[in-house]
C-alpha cells in the first residue's frame, strides 16, 4: 500500500496553495461588504474618561456601550485560587495594554476605516504601568484588575519527594533563566468575515481559526444567541500556532456587526497590530536549583517559575494553561524523584498570554536543558553523557514521572545516542581543539524533550476549562461512484491533514487518495470537535476516521454478498474490492447498488448505508508522548556577536509515521520557529508598556537563509494507546531549538567563562556577556 | 496599516517632475518605494502628492564618463548587481549592490532613493562616501556635491523640496586600486548593525576608510586611512583601529565599539587580501 500509513506522498492541498488558489478570509469579498478597523489603546494602563466619535459617524464607529448585551469574555477554570479577568470585546472603563481595542470603525475600505479611527478622540486618566512580572507580583497598590487582592492570576505549588531526595546531594547547581516575550507571527494573522444568511437563518462567520466548533460555542455564548443560529467556517488558514485556538474579541465584534446590521463585515489583522496585540507568548522566568550526585545524576529539582500572563485570560484555554503545563512538564524526559515547583502567573499591562506551539515546553525544555549542561560542566563530563544517564530508559516504559505524567513508550536514550552519532560529536570536538582559522569559536549542543500529545478528557478536566475535549468524531461517506468523503471537526492550517486523514482512510479502505475528499473547518458540515491544538488532530481525528471506515466494511460485505449471491462469512474486503469465493466486485458496484439501484439490496440491509459517524478516544487519554533529541553545532563570532549554525540534527519519534514528509515539514517549520526564539524574536516593552518591536524592522524573524539544512532522523515507537500507534507531533520542532543552540553557544564560550541564559541570543547580549566575563585586569571591549 | 489619502502623479521627464514638486505643498518623490512604501502604510509619511520618478528614462543611465561612471539616480540595486563585469573600475558598486537587503528589494530600490533617504545603516551612503562619489542634483539651480557633504545626518540631506537627484558620479579605481566593504547584519536582508568601507588607490592617491551604521552620517577615519596608505597592513593593527575609532567616533558603547572595530578590521582585511 503505497498511499496508506507510512507512505511518503505529496500533499493533496499543495496544488492550490502553490498556485495561489487557496481561499483565505482576505481573499473573500461578499456583496456590500464593509471593512473594519479597530481604534486601539495608545497607552498601557488607564481609565477611559471620555470617547469622542467623529461627528456623523454613529453608524460607522462603535464603542463598548454600543455592543449592549454582548458579554465580556470570561474564562473560568476550577483550579483553586485562579482569578478571573473580564475581557470586554471593546474596552470598558479601563484599558490594560497598548493595542487593546477601544472602538471599531466601519467603512467601504480598510484605508477609510483607518481614516475614521484616526479621528476618534479618547481621554484617559493614565495609571501606573506594570511591565515587569516580578514587580507586578510585589506591587502593593496598583492592580491590573481592581477587584483582585494582588496581581497574581494563579499560583501553583507542586511537591513530590523533594526534601528526601535533595538532602545531602554533593552537586548543587543554581541558575536563573529567562525567555523573552514573543509574537507567534503566523503568515496570516487574525481574520474574520461575518454575514447574516436569511435562508439558513444563521449568522455565518468565516474565521481564520484552528477551532471552528469552539468559536461557534463561544460566539453563541457571548452574543447570547442560540448555537443553531451560528455557523462558523474556517477556510484556508495561514498558520495557527495557538494564536487562533481562542475566541478573539475581534471575532465577537465583527459577528455582532453582522448580527445587528445583517450585512457582511470583515476584519483582517495587519502586521503592526499582530506584533503589538500579539506579543503574547513564551515569557517565562526560572529560578532553578538542581541537586545531583558526583556523576551528574539528577536527584531533585527545585523550581520557581514566573510567567508574565499579560492583562487577560483568553477563552477557552485560559491563562492557567501555561503555568499548568510549565509545572507539569519541567521535569521533562528525565528520571528523578524529587521535585518541588512553585509557578506564578502574574498579570501585567501586556497582551494576555496565549498558548504558542510547544505551550510552555519550549520554556521548560530551555530551562531544564541548560541546567543539565551546567550539571555536566560541574561534574566534568560530556553533557550528552550526563543527559543520557538521566533520561528515562526504555526498560522503564511506560513510566510515571515525578510530576505524575505517564510516558507511554519510547527509547529516549537511543534518540540521544543517534543524535550524537549523526552530528559526529568526536569530529567536532577535534575541530574545536584545533581552533578555527577565522577565529570563531565552535560549540556543540544537545537537547532532549518529550512532548505530551493528544491528551484528552482526564487532563483537561483536571484544569476545569470551559471546553474539555472528549471523543473526536469523523464522518465518512462513500459516494455513488465509489469515492470517499471524510469529514472531521478538526482543522488543517499547514499540517497537511487533507492528505494524512486521506492516507488513514486509504489504509482501512484502499480507496485511491485522489478519490478521497477531506472536508474540515465548517461547523455546518463536520461533526463537532474541539479542534486542532495540543498536537492532537492526527491521533484524534485520524483515529475517528479509521473507526468510521471500519464500521462501513461489514456493510460493504453484506451488500456484496447479496449481489454475488454468496454467504457473508465467505466475503473479504481488500483494496476497494469485495472478494467472494468465486468472484469479486468493486466498492463502486456496492455504492451503485445502495444509491442508484436499491432494488438490488438485501432486505435486511444496514440502514446506516454507506456513511457513518464514529468517535474515537485513545485507550488511555493521558497523552501519547512524542520525544526527540536535537543536536547542533555553532560557530560564534566573538567580535560582532554572530552565531552561525553549522549543523543541526533532529532525531524524533512520533510513533507510527503517517506520512514522513509531512512529519518532516512540520518538524522543520517548528524548528525554524524555535531558532527564532533562540536567536531573533523578541517583543520588548519600555517602562511605559509601549511595545518596541511593532514592525519587522524591529521584530526579527529567521528567514530561509537563517535556517540551516536540518537533518531529520526518525525512530518509530508506536504508542500502545492510540490507533495505529500514532503520536501527535505538531509542536515538537519548536521546543528544543533554543535549548540546543544555547547549549552549543555555551559550549563554544566555555573557555571564556561565559554562560548565556536569556533568549534571544542577540549580538548585544552575547558581546555583553563576553565582556562581563573578562578578568578585571583585561581591557574590556576594545577591538576586533 | 493603509496609507492616508494622497495624490499621485507620474511626470514624463525630469522637468515635469520638478514642476510638480515646485507646485504642490507637501509633495514627495517616489522612486523605488522600498522605504517610503512602508512609511506611507504606517502613516509616518503623509505627503499630499507623490511624484513618481521611477520610470523616468533620464534617470536610468549607466554611462562611462571617462574617469567616472555616471549612474542614474533611478538605477536599481539589481541593475548594478547585474552589471558585474561591465563596470570596469567600479566593481565595488556591483558587490555592494548585490548585498543590499534581498533581491525583491533590490529589484525596486534605487541608488538615488537610498541616498535621498539617508538611512544611517544603509549601504550606499557609506560605499559612495568611501569611493568619493558626488551627487548631481537638478532643481532651480543644478548643482554637484560630494556624497559625504550631501548627507548631513540621519535621514537628513541637503536635497531641497524642489530638487531631485539626477545621477551619481563615481570615480573609477585604477588597476592598482583596492577596496573592502564589510557589514554585519543580524540576518540576511536586515540593515547593518555595523559596517565599514575602505578604498585605496595608489595611482589617484585615494585613501579612505568610512564607518557606517552609526547614529548619523558615515564617519571618515582619515588618519588611519592615511597611515594604511603609507604603511599597509602594518598600520591596520587592532590597536590602530581602536585608536582611530576612539578619535573619530565618540558615542559608541562597548558593544558598538567591538562591532565597529571588527567591521573596519574586516574591510581592511579585504583590501589587503585583494
Amino acid at each position: 500500500m503505497t498511499q496508506g500509513i507510512g507512505a511518503r506522498i505529496q500533499r493533496k492541498e499543495d496544488a492550490r496553495h502553490l498556485h495561489g488558489r487557496g481561499n483565505f478570509v482576505s481573499d473573500m469579498i461578499l456583496p456590500g461588504q464593509s471593512e473594519v478597523a479597530f481604534f486601539r489603546s495608545p497607552i498601557a494602563h488607564g481609565r477611559i474618561r471620555r470617547i469622542v466619535k467623529p461627528t456623523g459617524t454613529e453608524n460607522q464607529v462603535f464603542i463598548r456601550a454600543d455592543l449592549g448585551d454582548v458579554a465580556a469574555i470570561v474564562a473560568p477554570t476550577t483550579v483553586p485560587g485562579y482569578k478571573l479577568s473580564e475581557w470586554h470585546p471593546l474596552a470598558q472603563e479601563k484599558v490594560r495594554f497598548v493595542g487593546e481595542a477601544i472602538a471599531m470603525c466601519v467603512a467601504p475600505t480598510r484605508a477609510e476605516a483607518e481614516d475614521l479611527s484616526e479621528q476618534i478622540d479618547v481621554e484617559f486618566d493614565e495609571l501606573p504601568v506594570l511591565v515587569d512580572a516580578q514587580a507586578a507580583r510585589m506591587e502593593s497598590t496598583v492592580r491590573v484588575h481592581e477587584q483582585w487582592k494582588d496581581n497574581v492570576f494563579l499560583t501553583l505549588n507542586y511537591e513530590s519527594g523533594f526534601e528526601a531526595k535533595a538532602k545531602g546531594a554533593p552537586v548543587v547547581i543554581r541558575r536563573e533563566i529567562a525567555l523573552a516575550r514573543q509574537a507567534m507571527v503566523p503568515m496570516e494573522g487574525k481574520a474574520v468575515l461575518a454575514h447574516w444568511d436569511d435562508r439558513s437563518d444563521q449568522l455565518v462567520v468565516y474565521a481564520s481559526t484552528q477551532v471552528p466548533h469552539i468559536i461557534r460555542v463561544g460566539l453563541a455564548q457571548f452574543l447570547g444567541i442560540d448555537q443553531g443560529r451560528v455557523r462558523v467556517i474556517s477556510p484556508d488558514v495561514g498558520g495557527g500556532f495557538g494564536y487562533k485556538c481562542i475566541l478573539q474579541p475581534e471575532e465577537l465584534c465583527v459577528a455582532w456587526l453582522a448580527l445587528k446590521f445583517q450585512r457582511p463585515f470583515r476584519y483582517v489583522e495587519d502586521r503592526r497590530e499582530h506584533l503589538v496585540v500579539g506579543a503574547n507568548s513564551r515569557q517565562h522566568q526560572y529560578r532553578l536549583t538542581a541537586h545531583a550526585d558526583e556523576r551528574g545524576r539528577l536527584l531533585a529539582l527545585d523550581a520557581e517559575i514566573t510567567i508574565d500572563g499579560g492583562a487577560y485570560s483568553a477563552w477557552p484555554f485560559t491563562v492557567a494553561l501555561e503555568p499548568g503545563q510549565a509545572t507539569g512538564n519541567l521535569p521533562g524526559p528525565y528520571d528523578f524523584r524529587g521535585y518541588r515547583c512553585r509557578t506564578q502567573c502574574v498579570a501585567t499591562n501586556k497582551p494576555g498570554f496565549l498558548p504558542y506551539r510547544g505551550v510552555a515546553r519550549t520554556g521548560v525544555c530551555f530551562a531544564m536543558e541548560l541546567v543539565i549542561d551546567a550539571i555536566a560542566r560541574a561534574v566534568g563530563r560530556e553533557p550528552w553523557e550526563v543527559r543520557h544517564d538521566n533520561l528515562v530508559s526504555a526498560a522503564d516504559m511506560p513510566y510515571d514521572n515525578v510530576a505524575r505524567k505517564h510516558y507511554d513508550s519510547g527509547d529516549y536514550r537511543k534518540a540521544l545516542s543517534l543524535a550524537r552519532e549523526k552530528i559526529g560529536l568526536e569530529a567536532w570536538r577535534e575541530r574545536q581543539r584545533r581552533g578555527e582559522r577565522d577565529g570563531r569559536l565552535i560549540g556543540v549542543g544537545f537537547a532532549s524533550y518529550c512532548e505530551q500529545t493528544a491528551h484528552g478528557t482526564s487532563v483537561f478536566s483536571g484544569w476545569g476549562l470551559p471546553i474539555i475535549p472528549g471523543y473526536d468524531q469523523a464522518t465518512v461517506r462513500v459516494t455513488p461512484d465509489g469515492g470517499l468523503e471524510v469529514r472531521a471537526g478538526v482543522h488543517s492550517h499547514g499540517q497537511g491533514m487533507e492528505t494524512t486523514l486521506a492516507q488513514i482512510a486509504h489504509e482501512v479502505m484502499g480507496i485511491d487518495i485522489a478519490n478521497i475528499r477531506v472536508v474540515l473547518g465548517d461547523t455546518g458540515s463536520t461533526p463537532y470537535s474541539t479542534g486542532t491544538y495540543a498536537s492532537r488532530s492526527i491521533v484524534m481525528a485520524g483515529g475517528a476516521v479509521a473507526n468510521a471506515c471500519k464500521v462501513l466494511i461489514p456493510r460493504f460485505l453484506a451488500i456484496g454478498a447479496h449481489l454475488m449471491q454468496a454467504a457473508v462469512a465467505t466475503m473479504k474486503y481488500e483494496n476497494g474490492q469485495i472478494i467472494g469465493p468465486r468472484k469479486s466486485i468493486s466498492l463502486r458496484d456496492v455504492a451503485e447498488a445502495w444509491y442508484l439501484r436499491p432494488q438490488e439490496l438485501p432486505p435486511d440491509v444496514d440502514l446506516g448505508g454507506l456513511e457513518a459517524t464514529v468517535g474515537f478516544r485513545p485507550k488511555r487519554d493521558t497523552g501519547a508522548f512524542s520525544y526527540a533529541s536535537h543536536a547542533a553545532v555553532v560557530a560564534v563570532d566573538t567580535k560582532v556577536g554572530a552565531v552561525e549554525i553549522l549543523d543541526y540534527v533532529i532525531v524524533e519519534d512520533c510513533g507510527t509515521l503517517v506520512n514522513p514528509m509531512v512529519v518532516e515539514g512540520q518538524t522543520l517549520g517548528g524548528a525554524a520557529q524555535g531558532i527564532g526564539t533562540a536567536l531573533y524574536e523578541e517583543s520588548p516593552f519600555d517602562p511605559n508598556g509601549q511595545p518596541l518591536a511593532s514592525t519587522f524592522a524591529d521584530y526579527l524573524l529567521p528567514g530561509p537563509t537563517e535556517i540551516p539544512a536540518i537533518r531529520i532522523h526518525h525512530v518509530e515507537t508506536p504508542s500502545p494507546y492510540t490507533e495505529f500507534g500514532i503520536k501527535g507531533m505538531g509542536e515538537g520542532g519548536a521546543i528544543a531549538p533554543p535549548a540546543v543552540i544555547f547549549n552549543a553557544v555555551n559550549d563554544a564560550l566555555r573557555a571564556l567563562g561565559v554562560e548565556l541564559t536569556d533568549t534571544p541570543l542577540t549580538p548585544r547580549r552575547l558581546l555583553e556577556a563576553i565582556d562581563r566575563a573578562k578578568p578585571s585586569t583585561e581591557p574590556r571591549m576594545e577591538t576586533a | 496599516m493603509k496609507a492616508a489619502r494622497f495624490d499621485y502623479v507620474r511626470p514624463g521627464d525630469v522637468g515635469e517632475a520638478l514642476a510638480a514638486l515646485a507646485k504642490a505643498e507637501g509633495a514627495k518623490i517616489l522612486a523605488g518605494g522600498q522605504s517610503l512604501g512602508p512609511m506611507l502604510n504606517l502613516r509616518l509619511a503623509r505627503p499630499a502628492l507623490l511624484v513618481d520618478i521611477s520610470r523616468l528614462e533620464a534617470l536610468q543611465q549607466m554611462e562611462d564618463a571617462g574617469r567616472t561612471w555616471r549612474i542614474g539616480a533611478g538605477v536599481t540595486h539589481a541593475r548594478l548587481e547585474d552589471a558585474r563585469g561591465r563596470l570596469s573600475g567600479s566593481e565595488m558598486l556591483c558587490e555592494v549592490a548585490a548585498a543590499i537587503a534581498y533581491r525583491s528589494v533590490r529589484n525596486r530600490g534605487t541608488i538615488g532613493g537610498s541616498l535621498a533617504h539617508a538611512d544611517p545603516a544603509a549601504d550606499w551612503p557609506l560605499a559612495l562616501a568611501a569611493l568619493g562619489a558626488s551627487v548631481n542634483i537638478r532643481g532651480p539651480t543644478p548643482r554637484n556635491l560630494p556624497v559625504a557633504h550631501f548627507i548631513q545626518g540621519a535621514f537628513t540631506t541637503t536635497l531641497a523640496a524642489n530638487e531631485v537627484i539626477e545621477s551619481i558620479d563615481v570615480p573609477k579605481l585604477s588597476r592598482a586600486g583596492r577596496y573592502g566593504f564589510y557589514k554585519f547584519c543580524r540576518k540576511t536582508g536586515e540593515f547593518a548593525e555595523a559596517s565599514a568601507a575602505a578604498v585605496f588607490d595608489p595611482e589617484s592617491g585615494v585613501a579612505s576608510i568610512f564607518l557606517g551604521a552609526l547614529r548619523g552620517t558615515p564617519q571618515p577615519l582619515t588618519s588611519l586611512a592615511q597611515q594604511v596608505a603609507k604603511r599597509g597592513d602594518l598600520a591596520a593593527s587592532t590597536e590602530a583601529v581602536s585608536h582611530a575609532l576612539a578619535q573619530s567616533v565618540s558615542d559608541l558603547d562597548a558593544v558598538e565599539q567591538s562591532m565597529a572595530a571588527a567591521a573596519v578590521t574586516r574591510a581592511l582585511m579585504q583590501v589587503f587580501a585583494s
